[in-house]
């Protein structure tokens, strides 16, 4: 049984990787488990400066879902460079760094230097619904996308996949965008906007009123996205929302994804990403399947 | 360090209308947790609820390896979890939290708790005495109905004053006031507080006002319990509107240095 990838350039031991902002660096999830065990571990969203973060409260559940606004606090690249990336190197993993930033600029500024470090790809963050502005969205258009995207594929000779927002009309138009603009992969779907209120208090449960939601609740628009995606650009797909299982993780792949990541699922179970990972093996020695690429996209449409 | 133990209910008993008292046999966690400590429990195997539940430890039995917890039902998840029956595992993560009580340095220290706020200041109390400590426990209830754990409270502090707010039990008023009543006399060193935010924003002020130690344990609304997903933020007491400035509960907390923290 073959379970290695090959996603955007980058060699993956198996299909599965943990999403961003769900996994921090690694070092609280390797307290339960070998990372290595991992096809690849993608960051928290990094930016060039440290970020605080939203006001509370950040967080609220929702059915089969949570909503968040974290805002995209972290400690910035310089900080994740000395201290957290030598940490996940220690592990036989590959490292995937998401990377935001409010301008074209900045996003050039930080992907020159995380084209100098240590690791294997960069996911540009294109619109995060997590934060007050949404990322600028630059994920919003076809042109927006492309343009982003090209300038900096300039500066960046590691492999660059784009994360899509699924919070536009068209997605498949966007990801054509950064396919256009020299992206080696897309990544979707990143949250959905949502919101939830307190009808005791009035109050919308979220500080910053409305947040991203994920979680199983997303997870059937998320396929179809993945599914729509996959027809129209040539390049591979990381598949994520929902997916709390080895048969989600099956789902997204017929459905046109190369490699998955587990994102809410982190946060019932630390084992979700490892389950994920033997339930693959299983469906595998069930249908008899050797390499584990071979169901990319074999879904049978009726 | 963390562990994730799927750890049997061994006792469980309803100890006020819809409050719960679960004993469950978790050596791994028992080991090692401290008072302050919290534990997160996912209380069904499928995704609705979602989250796992963080609660506050209110027993460590370090000689039989029991860990007691208590929770009153709010909603959903907890309502599942009262529904569990003796002798079934419960899926536990902990114990969780760096910021824990900490007394070491003290010998004459005051507790003061509202409502279900009082349970994680059992096993404070408990190991403070045991390290012979004096200890003066003030615990609040809105009413006789509502007051809890007396008997328990009364057998691991050194004095026990109740009070409720409508005076139908103890002392009518709130516990901060009859700490304040004690202090001259008593010279606490520290005061370790848990309950309702406006209680605990009322601790913070006394304490702060009149240069008393206090630490505060705080409660969020969490993800992950683990530190990864940055949702239960506090503001520390340095932040501003300029520059934003937190603490995450379940990782830097939940117990606090009040002068640390602006809630």
């Amino acid at each position: 049984m073959n379970t290695k990838i090959n996603f955007a350039g980058i060699e993956m031991k198996n299909p599965v990787t943990v999403a961003a902002g769900t996994f921090s660096y690694g070092r609280e999830f390797s307290e339960f488990f070998d990372l290595g065990k991992l096809g690849g571990v993608i960051t928290k969203g990094t930016s060039l400066k440290p970020r605080s973060g939203s006001k509370p409260s950040r967080i609220c559940e929702t059915a089969s879902g949570m909503l968040h606004s974290i805002g995209l606090q972290n400690p910035a690249i310089e900080y994740f460079a000395k201290y957290d990336l030598p940490n996940l190197r220690k592990f036989d993993t590959k490292i995937i760094v998401n990377a935001c930033a409010n301008s074209i600029e900045e996003y050039i500024e930080l992907c020159k230097i995380l084209d100098t470090l240590d690791i294997d790809g960069v996911e540009l963050n294109l619109a995060c619904t997590d934060t007050e502005n949404r990322g600028l969205a630059f994920g919003n258009t076809y042109e927006s996308a492309r343009k982003v995207t090209s300038e900096v594929r300039k500066v960046l000779r590691k492999p660059l996949i784009a994360k899509l927002t699924p919070n536009v009309p068209d997605i498949a138009s966007i990801a054509k965008g950064v396919e256009d603009g020299g992206a080696d992969g897309v990544s979707l779907i990143n949250t959905l906007l949502g919101m939830k209120i307190d009808i005791h208090t009035r109050k919308p449960a979220l500080g910053n009123n409305t947040g991203g939601l994920s979680g199983p609740a997303i997870k059937p628009l998320a396929v179809r996205m993945v599914y729509q995606v996959s027809k129209a650009v040539n390049i591979p797909i990381l598949g994520m929302g929902g997916i709390v299982s080895g048969d989600d993780a099956i789902e997204f792949m017929l459905a046109g994804a190369t490699a998955i990541s587990i994102g809410a699922g982190n946060f019932i179970d630390p084992y979700t990403s490892i389950k994920a990972i033997e339930g693959i093996e299983k469906y595998m020695e069930r249908y008899d399947i050797e390499n584990v690429s071979d169901i990319v996209g074999k879904v049978k449409i009726n | 360090m963390p562990k994730q133990v799927f750890a049997e209910l061994i006792d469980k008993k309803e100890i006020n209308k819809e409050i719960y008292k679960f004993g469950v046999k978790a050596d791994e966690i028992v080991n090692i947790a401290k008072p302050g400590n919290f534990i997160e429990i996912r209380v069904s195997d499928g995704t609705d609820p979602f989250l796992r539940r963080p609660i506050s430890i209110y027993n460590l039995d370090k000689e039989n390896g029991i860990l007691e917890f208590i929770f009153q039902v709010k909603g959903k998840g907890t309502k599942i979890l009262s529904t569990k029956k003796i002798g079934e595992k419960i899926d536990i993560i902990g114990p969780l939290g760096f910021g824990t009580f900490n007394f070491d340095k003290y010998s004459n220290i005051a507790i003061i708790g509202g409502g279900i706020g009082i349970f994680p200041l059992y096993e404070l109390s408990k190991e403070a005495i045991a390290q012979e400590k004096r200890v003066s426990a003030y615990l609040g209830f809105r009413n006789r109905e509502l007051v809890m754990l007396e008997e328990e409270f009364s057998n691991v502090t050194s004095k026990l004053k109740i009070c409720t707010d409508d005076g139908s039990y103890g002392e009518k008023g709130f516990a901060i006031d009859l700490l304040a009543k004690d202090i001259e006399q008593e010279k606490y060193e520290c005061i370790y507080a848990c309950g309702p935010t406006p209680m605990l924003r009322t601790v913070k002020k006394y304490a702060d006002e009149n240069n008393i130690n206090c630490q505060v344990s705080l409660e969020e609304k969490m993800g992950c319990g683990l530190g990864v997903c940055l949702g239960c933020a506090v503001k520390t007491a340095k932040s501003s509107k300029e520059a934003p400035e937190y603490f995450h509960v379940c990782k830097g907390g939940p117990v606090f240095n009040s002068k640390d923290v602006d809630f």
